[in-house]
């Protein structure tokens, strides 16, 4: 019997507001535990939370980059349940009017474009931060409590791992572009629960699926899946049942490992929030939140295409993140021929970032540096021989005309120099001269060698070509 | 004359949800309590509310918001100071292991 798998993703996405979603307190990561709170996120009673305009604002930029309809009449509603990680013991969201409904992600598997429905998206709140001691008790940073969030839950249409990871590599590329969060798994701004089921291949009605958590990387996700997958089938083609139940990935052994079985949502009580004034979200103020959206990938891409003449799949490459691709704009802006600042960034920077296991925004390299030694080859002064010297200077943050003027490093380009070495090379290698005229092409890549030589490598390659090819010709 | 009633496994879930646990005779003196509020919920259901749409605020009030400014109280010391018991800035706590963690 064969099966197919149906795979519906929840992300988590960690808003960088100034503050909070309902308490004015700072949303900063890394900061001194507990440092960030005040008595809201403490749940102290008689506190009364405010809802953060920037944090519903950010929602609603997740939605509309994510083409979903924005909810017009929504409010708030209390999730109760008792942890040390949420004093008030319930985490405020919205349940029963998300901000967004009926969007969809494009993504791109083995060369085919697949959408996939975006559910819905709410605007929520996190928890603060619980580490287990063994000596039996907890320790808890209260810092992240209350930071906003935006839940997005997907359709039920992603049919494979390799599906569930390109979803996950477009929604982080589009969420990063509307600058609402740095979605990085490894921070937990980016979080990632998994539902799977399988059915025989036919079959109307979806198989009972199962949770996965702790995932915490797209690639941990996607095998996670796959073990997933082959454990139900298994499961069932032994005669066994798929139970409802919530499984952790456990990243040493690959496989998954049961939690606990699911509880229902009429556990979690839900019930509408009292504190806050429900929510109108009219045209007036989508169109405003619209018109902010910063340029998205797509924009971007389609602009460096059409705009810049950049090859589509270079385009790309540099809008795998938003630090690339406003580091590439700024270059070219800083006066930089594009093609060339592109190749420079998808090459030489990428190495050095790949080597030095850096990110770009802690380089010391400067889109005006960058542009500033393009620009240097661009007119001639120095040679991309010598560019790769001013590169490794620049990557330390010298500025790349000083550093040229202070290292002699200008290309010779003067033809009143040139030519006496020229001549001066030629006369010394008559056996040269002849093998060219005898139609020799090899002769002229060691005559060109011989002037490298002597001028120490600053000659203009272009310059010493055409006044060889004119003396050869001469004589 | 109660017309809901509750058993004592679903009290016992009930609280069990707030991470209490009770003996039989607190079951049974709580179970009282639910059954009485669960019968309050039975008459007001019998109001017939098909064409009445929710109501979630008694106020008039919409979009009182506040604008997105990071204020610190600086407030660490004197919160931790009221914890039951703290560690190096952190609110230390009896370890529940059985849910998992963060905003869900």
């Amino acid at each position: 019997m064969n099966f197919e798998t149906t795979i519906g993703l929840e992300v988590h996405v960690e808003m960088k507001t100034n503050s909070k979603a309902f308490s004015p307190s700072p949303v900063a990561y890394g900061a001194e535990v507990n440092a960030n709170t005040n008595v809201i996120d403490w749940g102290y009673p008689g506190v009364l939370p405010q809802a953060n305009k920037g944090a519903i604002e950010f929602g609603m930029r997740a939605a509309l980059a994510l083409n979903a309809e924005i909810t017009p009449e929504t409010h708030w509603d209390r999730k109760n349940y008792f942890y040390p990680d949420n004093p008030k013991a319930y985490q405020i969201t919205e349940h029963d009017n998300p901000i967004g409904r009926n969007g969809y992600l494009e993504i791109e598997v083995n060369g085919e474009t697949k959408r996939i429905g975006i559910r819905e998206l709410h605007v929520e709140e996190d928890a603060g931060k619980n580490t287990h001691n063994p000596n039996g008790y907890s320790y808890v940073d209260l810092n992240r409590q209350g930071t906003p969030l935006i839940e997005i839950v997907s359709e039920a249409d992603i049919t494979s791992p390799d599906e569930a990871y390109a979803y996950l590599e477009a929604l982080r590329q589009t969420i990063q572009f509307t600058g609402i969060s740095d979605v990085k798994m490894e921070e937990g701004s980016m979080r990632v629960d998994a539902n799977l089921s399988v059915r025989p291949i036919g079959q109307k009605e979806f198989g009972v699926k199962t949770e996965l958590k702790n995932l915490n990387s797209f690639n941990y996700v996607r095998k996670g899946l796959e073990f997933e997958a082959k454990r139900q089938v298994q499961v069932l083609l032994g005669g066994g049942e798929i139970k409802q139940e919530t499984r952790r990935y456990d990243e040493a052994t690959g496989t998954t490992i049961l939690m606990r079985v699911k509880e229902g949502a009429e556990d979690y009580r839900y019930f509408p929030e009292p504190d806050l004034t429900p929510l109108t979200i009219d045209e007036a103020w989508i169109a405003k939140v619209q018109a902010e959206l910063p340029e998205s990938a797509k924009a971007r891409r389609q602009r460096y295409v059409n705009e810049l003449g950049i090859e589509a799949y270079d385009a790309e490459v540099i809008t795998q993140t938003l630090e690339m691709s406003d580091f590439f704009d700024a270059t070219v802006k800083a006066g930089a021929e594009a093609k060339r600042a592109a190749n420079y960034l998808m090459g030489d920077v990428n190495a050095y970032m790949n080597d030095k296991k850096v990110e770009l925004q802690n380089t010391d390299l400067t889109p005006a540096n960058l542009a500033g030694m393009i620009n240097l080859i661009e007119d001639g002064t120095i040679s991309t021989k010598q560019a790769k010297k001013v590169f490794k200077a620049i990557m330390e943050g010298e500025e790349p005309v000083a550093y040229v003027e202070k290292n002699g490093l200008k290309q010779l380009s003067d033809p009143a120099i040139l030519q006496p070495v020229i001549d001066g090379v030629l006369d010394a290698n008559e056996q040269s001269i002849e093998d060219f005229k005898n139609g020799k092409d090899r002769a002229v890549g060691f005559l060109v060698g011989a002037i490298m030589k002597q001028t120490k490598g600053q000659a203009n390659p272009n310059v010493v070509n055409e006044l060889l090819m004119a003396s050869l010709n001469a004589r | 004359m109660a017309e809901t009633e509750l058993t004592r496994e679903e009290v016992r879930h009930v609280a069990g949800l707030a991470m209490l646990e009770f003996n039989d005779q607190e079951l049974d003196y709580f179970k009282e309590q639910l059954d009485d509020i669960m019968n309050l919920i039975d008459i007001l259901n019998e109001v017939d509310t098909t064409d009445v749409p929710a109501t979630f605020t008694v106020t008039e009030n919409r979009n009182v918001l506040r604008a997105d400014e990071g204020i610190n109280a600086e407030q660490k010391a004197e919160l931790l100071a009221r914890a039951p018991e703290s560690e190096n800035g952190l609110i230390k706590v009896p370890a529940i292991i059985n849910e998992s963690a963060g905003a869900k």
